[in-house]
């Protein structure tokens, strides 16, 4: 019997490693939002983090990650709901998430470059 | 299964079948939280986008008004439950040592609870002002 490692396949696997990724990403979401709770010395420490190059990156790929499993589950839901199974379906749907989650990643940071920067 | 006719409908065979004895609750629960955060997504990203270049008295203020609290507490009620759910089945999945899994599983609701909790504990505080 021979395997072929399809494109479906490997993003079942990413779908569970974005999703672990965002667990323990909700480290971050809490670090936030108690720093704004705390106070201005606080807030200045984690605003230290994410504007350093290495908070960038993380925050951007946090980005990817929640809208790619937000994008992945939201064509597992159409699988439950019993379409898209057909394998032309499921292969366009898979590429979808895909260039989805990385086309809404760029363009989510542009916004947010073009409004952060105008204040 | 019997060949002889039973009364038991089919649904009462299955419900509380599985590992966990609650049969397809937690399937349930992943999808439902999973709706919850898709209808939440675009309002969260808007909240997000409204808080940055601000300083630390601009996104207080935003983060304790009502609606935006509100929206942010479900958010972070239906991640939280979400991401529970979805790392129990990882655990499941791949650790095999029984006693390893069960510890594993009971710090997974520890970090959720605390991680949420401590969240929602912060985002109240923002809306007393205290």
């Amino acid at each position: 019997m021979t395997y072929r490692w399809t494109l479906t396949m490997a993003m079942s696997i990413v779908h569970r490693a974005t999703g672990v990724a965002l667990y323990v990403g909700t480290l971050l979401m809490a670090w936030w939002l108690i720093a704004t709770a705390s106070g201005p010395g606080a807030y200045a420490n984690i605003q230290g983090f994410t504007s350093s190059w290495i908070g960038r990156v993380v925050v951007f790929g946090y980005t990817w990650a929640l809208l790619h499993h937000m994008l992945g589950g939201l064509r597992h839901l159409i699988w439950d709901l019993g379409y898209g199974f057909g394998p032309n379906e499921r292969e366009w749907l898979t590429r979808a998430a895909l260039i989805g989650s990385i086309t809404l990643t760029i363009v989510v940071w542009i916004v947010a470059y073009a409004v952060g920067g105008g204040r | 299964m019997s060949t002889k006719t039973s009364i038991r409908t089919p649904l009462n065979r299955v419900r509380g079948l599985g590992s966990a004895h609650h049969g397809t609750s937690d399937f349930f629960r992943q999808r439902l939280t999973a709706i919850a955060m898709a209808l939440l997504f675009i309002p969260v990203i808007v909240i997000i986008m409204s808080l940055l270049g601000r300083n630390q008295a601009g996104a207080a203020a935003i983060l304790g008004s009502p609606l935006v609290a509100i929206v942010m507490i479900l958010f972070i009620i239906a991640s939280v439950w979400h991401m529970k759910i979805g790392m129990q089945v990882v655990l499941e999945d791949y650790v095999t040592d029984e006693k390893t899994k069960l510890a594993a599983i009971i710090a997974n609701n520890f970090f959720s609870a605390a991680v949420g909790l401590a969240s929602i504990y912060a985002i109240i505080k923002l809306s007393s002002g205290v």
